[in-house]
């Protein structure tokens, strides 16, 4: 596909829609992934409505996340700093993803190995992290049904968005860690290295809804 | 198969975007330790937000690079979600309203911090 250069100019749109033939120029699996990225992409809009309109609707004042998200070491709890953490965390490892995903293409077992390593390891870190945000907020009494600040619903919200988010990291360790295995194991050789960057696209989409849970949720 | 030639770009890209992140972080990051409240706050962090979902998805994602039926069969879709984003924000408002009418709850409430249970201190460390 060397023309793939010029490519995301509408004249392609025709051509790959009117005719009986392959509409995505992509591997099929490629495509897949984008498809499920797609219906994840509804899933969380559908959770961060559901917040909005809870979070607009509820007559109790909404607890102050700067506040109940500060972290102190040693001296005055730093504002959202963990969070600031976690967020740095997770570009890093999009970072170390794209460099893979470059890698892969070059044919660089080793190299692309290493980085799907590293990336894992930073989301693996991630997990840790929020792993102690949940055991800090539910020492707190912060419950999926009550927590002492304020409105009800900031505790469920809060267990539903980031475990779901949690969860995808999670299964995104596994993902990568499996992937970078067979990579090294000289699986794809033959088969060519596009699952490189499907595993990249899934771990970008990760890293992307983290983008929008720390403005709305955290920040704002 | 179009496959070996894929999605492969200069890497001094990417590192310009990885770079580009960690700023609009720490821009949204400094939104909030600096303060800034009102339309300010909503503004600057919704601009930041939608800067680095933008970078990820066009350049970490390849979709500037993509053609034209997957581009639109990837960013289609969601703009459906607009719609409903507007519906759920003009109906929450609208049962708040009612409620403050009709159920006599204070709309000046103000929510408690953790120091305020504590007695000082906060984030969790009890003094």
């Amino acid at each position: 596909m060397s023309e793939a250069a010029i490519s995301g100019s509408g004249s392609t749109l025709a051509d790959d829609w009117s005719a009986d033939k392959q509409a995505y120029h992509v591997p099929w699996g490629k495509a897949m992934m984008w498809i499920f990225l797609v219906s994840d992409t509804f899933i969380f809009t559908c959770f961060l409505t559901s917040y909005l309109h809870v979070r607009l609707s509820t007559t109790e004042p909404w607890p102050v996340q700067s506040e109940i998200f500060a972290l102190s070491f040693g001296g005055d709890p730093i504002p959202l700093i963990l969070i600031a953490i976690m967020t740095f965390i997770l570009i890093t490892s999009s970072g170390t993803m794209a460099l893979a995903v470059n890698f892969g293409y070059q044919r660089n077992k080793i190299k692309t190995f290493w980085f799907m390593v590293a990336t894992a390891a930073l989301g693996a870190s991630f997990v840790g992290m929020q792993a102690f945000e949940w055991s800090k907020l539910i020492e707190e009494g912060v419950r999926p049904w009550t927590n002492p600040f304020g409105a009800t619903q900031f505790g469920s919200v809060f267990f539903m968005i980031t475990g779901f988010h949690g969860l995808h990291v999670t299964a995104g360790v596994i993902y990568l860690l499996t992937v970078a295995f067979k990579v090294k194991n000289g699986h794809y050789d033959k088969k060519g290295y596009e699952i490189v960057e499907i595993a990249g696209l899934y771990w970008h989409f990760v890293d992307l809804v983290w983008v929008f849970i720390f403005a709305f949720f955290y920040l704002l | 198969m179009s496959s070996e030639a894929g999605q492969q770009h200069p890497l001094g890209i990417y590192y310009k975007v990885w770079i580009l992140l960690f700023v609009l972080s720490s821009f949204s990051y400094a939104v909030d330790f600096f303060n800034v409240q009102g339309g300010m706050r909503w503004g600057l962090v919704i601009l930041f937000m939608l800067l680095k979902a933008g970078f990820i998805v066009s350049i970490f994602m390849h979709v500037i690079w993509e053609r034209m039926a997957l581009v639109l069969t990837i960013l289609g879709p969601p703009v459906v979600l607009l719609l409903l984003i507007g519906l759920m924000s003009v109906e929450g408002f609208y049962i708040s309203g009612t409620r403050y009418q009709y159920m006599g709850h204070d709309p000046d409430a103000v929510a408690l911090t953790p120091a305020d249970i504590h007695g000082g201190g906060g984030g969790g460390e009890a003094h």
